[in-house]
């Protein structure tokens, strides 16, 4: 296992409660020792003064395609962007072809993650049989094949006695079951927002109901089982008070907000960019301020991107028929920088709690941290640097971002998983 | 004097706007009325005035557009739509080719933008598109050389629609101005709901919609109002007291088993034209319908069929502003060329 | 002379008021001598000095000889042949002609004879509705420079001048002043 001493860095763990200028040495895959001006022969040395050193980034909630799309993404692929986009490891949802709802999938993804992943792995699997919301999934094999959640995501789960059964199904085994919260009675074949942008633009919208309804029926079955409900992708301001007020019940409830929804609104969608179609959809400036006001107040537990690659042939379609879902491993730092940290909403500190610290903790993995003997996962990144970002030079085998061309301030620098470096940015590091 | 003359010289032609200097068109496509200014709704208004009067002569035909192509693309059956544009094209000595194509890209395998590159590929000056899906002409503009008209997006808009609409209006009242317009049926699936808002908004007339709640988009009441007013009801004789004019929507079958509405005897009952609630509006209100009615549904036959009923004057407008509105986009470009004697 | 430093150098008057006054009468009874013993004359303008034109060398026919004579109004724009040449696209305006052409000597008037081409499209439209018995040209001014083989029957005055100079006529229907006017394009 390769060793680094990484030089100079201002490091961040909240978990240490620390944020000084330092040196972290890396052994064998694992922290050895974080102080101030080590020396250690022999070990090579990672210049990293002038940037911040955080334990790796987590991003709990990506799609990566394999099995069944591979012309979208596949595991290595995705953990390739999810390189370049700081992030050591990522969790993947379900939803492929054949669903992941039982273990032999679970342990193809995590064999193929092995054999040709940049990041770590962590496979999630599915709530019922084939995500089709009528029985349970194969939980506690799944889980032990190395299922680390479940969730049908790509769709709310209708029937709420299956969401109560997997909610206490899911005990024992101590897992968040991640819900996707779309009644699709209510969002009604929508392909936005319903608003008025959908009224202009003639489009079925998707009201926001339909996530509240959903959150809220959750949230109150999480209280009666005692089990964790994740709220995946929130992005209402009903569902952020729903959360806020669960939290303060004392119910077991988690929630991730994705970059694009605190950063664009549905007036985005005005020129029919199928870039801008996701599920939940871009909302409004309303939304907007109340998803900062949750991050800013702790409501919020964690930053995802809901990386969601398509075929470029399939965005091409009419606005109301192409698929929902943008990529996003390679924009979330810098969007999560430019949005909440340069405005001064939230310190550097917070932003590695909702990337890091947090997301380690709700996926109950012993990463996010930097204490000796942790895995040697680091994030090192310069919050500084402006940059625009070019989906010309995207890892990720799709094309579907809307931030293209968007001008960013907060910069990633290099990604360090088990000690070895898998990304370094051309602008900081020769070679 | 020369036509280069004629078109050099400002002030040379009657300017069709009240607001000073002579407008062009200037525009490459026709995407929606969202996107048209009020002195290009006036320039196509009076220039379909003017063509009006070919559709009268024993020759109903001139050589204006004489060796262009227009494609009529039609994802959506609309009979009456392509017919008209068909006619305006031939009229104008255009070559109109028709495609019908009741499947769209995600069942053919084939996108938009490819079908319009194949398309492209017959060197089209006009493509005329109507499309179940909001924002396929926008699309296609992104992705064309030819000029793109908008014969009717989803429930997004129509503005040739509008266009006639207007023109119709006027053949019967002296300006949109001031009109009190009301509009109503199913406001939330209208494309012709929304384009007429924003046009009669930007003219400056007074819209009403009305509707069962179920079938009133949120925020309606934000469209087209910048310069005229525009009032959401759910009360049928709230929006006819004094309207000018009357606009109904048809009421399509499948939205009863959408539940929008239990059935359509409770919606005629409550939302129906009849001759006796036309009594609150002005004593020569006229009455409009984008057709095809629905008699019984959503007016009744007295009414369509009574003196103030203008919904064949309708269809004769179609013609004349869709070949305004074709002669407009093919001599219309974003960058005037040279001036040939400045 | 008035010099504008914007626009362009007015040259010489071509004709005053009282000369195209006098020059009309004079077209008029031209046209009264060539069709003689004719019957079923109708004056068709070209918008749009022509239309006042027509419409004043009716008034003289009526005053000569007390012969009525139908005037109809003509725009050509829709059977240009430079359409997708022009800077500006032409604005169309409606044509009027509420006689039957048919059987009648139809005499077209415009202001300025230049190209030919208006002359071309002129033609092209009036068969459009109906046929005449026959074509004959009246203008203000001929200023040469043809590009089409046309040639009018009655011209009120011959003016030599280069391309690219500009015949302006003003009359007091359309603009403040009248008179005809030789312009030079501001350089």
């Amino acid at each position: 296992m390769p060793s680094l001493l990484v030089k100079g860095g201002r490091v961040i763990d909240p978990a240490q409660e620390l944020d000084q200028v330092s040196d972290v040495l890396l052994e064998d895959g694992r922290v050895s020792r974080i102080a101030p001006g080590l020396q250690a022969p022999g070990i090579p040395i990672l210049d990293a003064s002038g940037l911040v050193v955080s334990p790796g980034l987590i991003d709990i909630h990506v799609h990566l395609r394999e099995p069944g799309r591979e012309d979208e993404e596949t595991i290595q692929s995705g953990s390739e962007a999810a390189a370049v986009g700081g992030f050591t490891s990522i969790c993947c949802m379900p939803n492929t072809s054949p669903v992941n709802d039982n273990p032999a999938v679970t342990s193809f993804i995590l064999k193929e993650a092995e054999r040709l992943a940049l990041t770590r792995v962590f496979p999630i699997g599915a709530i019922s049989v084939g995500s089709a919301g009528e029985r349970l999934a194969e939980i506690g094999e799944m889980v032990n094949a190395g299922a680390i959640g479940i969730s049908d995501d790509g769709k709310g789960v209708m029937d709420g006695q299956l969401m109560r059964r997997a909610l206490e199904y899911s005990l024992p085994f101590k897992i968040p079951v991640i819900e996707h919260c779309e009644d699709l009675n209510l969002s009604a074949h929508g392909c936005m927002n319903e608003g008025y942008q959908s009224t202009v633009l003639g489009l079925k919208g998707m009201s926001r109901t339909a996530e509240d309804a959903m959150a809220a029926r959750d949230i109150m079955l999480a209280e009666v089982t005692g089990a964790h409900i994740h709220i995946a992708h929130l992005s209402t301001r009903g569902a952020a008070d729903l959360v806020r007020q669960g939290k303060s019940k004392g119910i077991h409830v988690t929630c991730e907000v994705c970059p694009h929804h605190f950063t664009l609104s549905d007036a985005a969608c005005r020129d029919y960019d199928t870039n801008t179609k996701m599920s939940p959809p871009l909302r409004t400036e309303d939304d907007i301020e109340a998803l900062l006001e949750a991050i800013v107040d702790g409501t919020v537990d964690c930053i995802v991107t809901d990386h969601a690659p398509h075929n470029p042939n399939e965005k091409m379609l009419e606005f109301d028929q192409a698929p929902f879902g943008i990529i996003g491993l390679e924009t979330a730092l810098g969007l999560v920088l430019t949005r909440l940290y340069h405005p001064g909403l939230i310190s550097l500190r917070r932003v590695v709690e909702l990337m890091s610290t947090q997301p380690a903790q709700l996926i109950n993995q012993p990463l996010g941290h930097l204490k000796a003997g942790s895995a040697a996962d680091l994030t090192l990144f310069d919050p500084d640097a402006e940059w625009v970002y070019d989906l010309g030079q995207t890892r990720s085998k799709s094309r579907n971002s809307p931030f293209h061309g968007t001008a960013l301030k907060g910069r990633v620098a290099a990604t360090i998983v088990a000690g070895k470096v898998v990304y370094r940015c051309p602008e900081y590091f020769e070679g | 004097m020369s036509p280069e003359a004629i078109a050099s010289k400002s002030g040379a032609s009657t300017p069709p706007t009240s607001r000073g200097g002579p407008v062009s068109f200037n525009a490459k496509h026709l995407l929606g009325i969202e996107q048209l200014s009020v002195d290009q709704i006036q320039l196509i208004l009076e220039t379909a005035k003017s063509l009006r009067e070919i559709s009268t002569r024993p020759i109903k035909k001139v050589p204006t557009l004489r060796g262009k192509t227009v494609i009529n693309l039609f994802f959506e059956a609309s009979t009456r739509t392509r017919t008209s544009f068909e006619i305006a094209a031939k009229r104008l000595s255009a070559d109109a080719i028709n495609i019908s194509t009741s499947s769209s890209s995600i069942v053919k395998g084939e996108t938009l933008v490819d079908t319009a590159r194949n398309l492209e590929a017959m060197a089209p000056d006009v493509i005329v598109i109507r499309h179940s899906s909001a924002g396929a002409p926008h699309q296609l503009a992104g992705s064309c050389t030819a000029c793109i008209v908008n014969a009717g997006d989803g429930a997004h808009e129509h503005p040739t629609q509008a266009l006639l609409d207007a023109l119709t209006i006027l053949d019967h009242k002296p300006a949109l101005k001031g009109l009190r317009v009301a509009i109503i049926g199913d406001i939330a699936h209208s494309r012709v709901a929304r384009s007429n808002c924003l046009l009669l908004g930007k003219m400056g007339a007074g819209v009403t919609v009305c509707g069962p709640p179920t079938l009133l988009p949120v925020g309606f009441e934000r469209m087209g109002s910048e310069h005229g007013s525009l009032t959401v009801t759910d009360r049928m004789d709230e929006a006819l007291e004094g309207a000018d004019v009357v606009m109904m929507l048809r009421i399509q079958m499948e939205r009863q088993r959408e539940a929008f509405f239990p059935s359509v005897r409770e919606y005629f009952r409550y939302y129906g034209l009849t001759a006796r609630r036309m009594r609150s509006a002005k004593p020569d209100a006229i009455i409009m319908h984008p057709g095809p009615i629905n008699r019984g549904v959503e007016i009744a036959s007295e009414v369509a069929d009574g003196p103030y009923s203008v919904i064949l004057g309708q269809v004769a407008s179609g013609v004349a502003i869709r070949m305004a509105v074709l002669y407009l986009v093919i001599g219309g470009r974003d960058q005037p060329l040279r001036d040939p004697e400045g | 002379m008035m010099i504008d430093l914007m626009g362009p150098i007015e040259k010489e008057e071509l004709m005053s008021s009282d000369q195209i006054e006098r020059t009309i009468r004079r077209l008029a009874r031209e046209i009264l001598d060539h069709n003689r013993g004719q019957h079923g004359l109708a004056l068709v303008g070209i918008r749009r000095r022509g239309v006042p034109l027509a419409e004043r060398l009716a008034g003289a026919l009526w005053e000569i000889q007390a012969v009525k004579v139908p005037v109809g109004h003509l725009d050509i724009n829709l059977y240009r042949d430079d359409l997708s040449s022009v800077a500006t696209q032409p604005i169309v305006q409606s044509s009027e002609i509420d006689f039957p052409l048919s059987r009648k000597i139809v005499v077209l008037v415009d202001d300025v004879l230049f190209t030919g081409r208006t002359v071309r499209a002129a033609m092209d439209a009036l068969v459009d509705y109906g046929r005449p018995k026959a074509i004959q040209l009246c203008v203000l001014i001929d200023r040469g420079h043809r590009e089409l083989p046309i040639q009018a029957h009655f011209v009120g005055k011959t003016v030599e001048t280069d391309a690219v100079e500009m015949v302006e006529v003003r009359l007091r229907e359309i603009d403040r002043r009248e008179g005809v006017l030789l312009v030079e394009p501001a350089s």
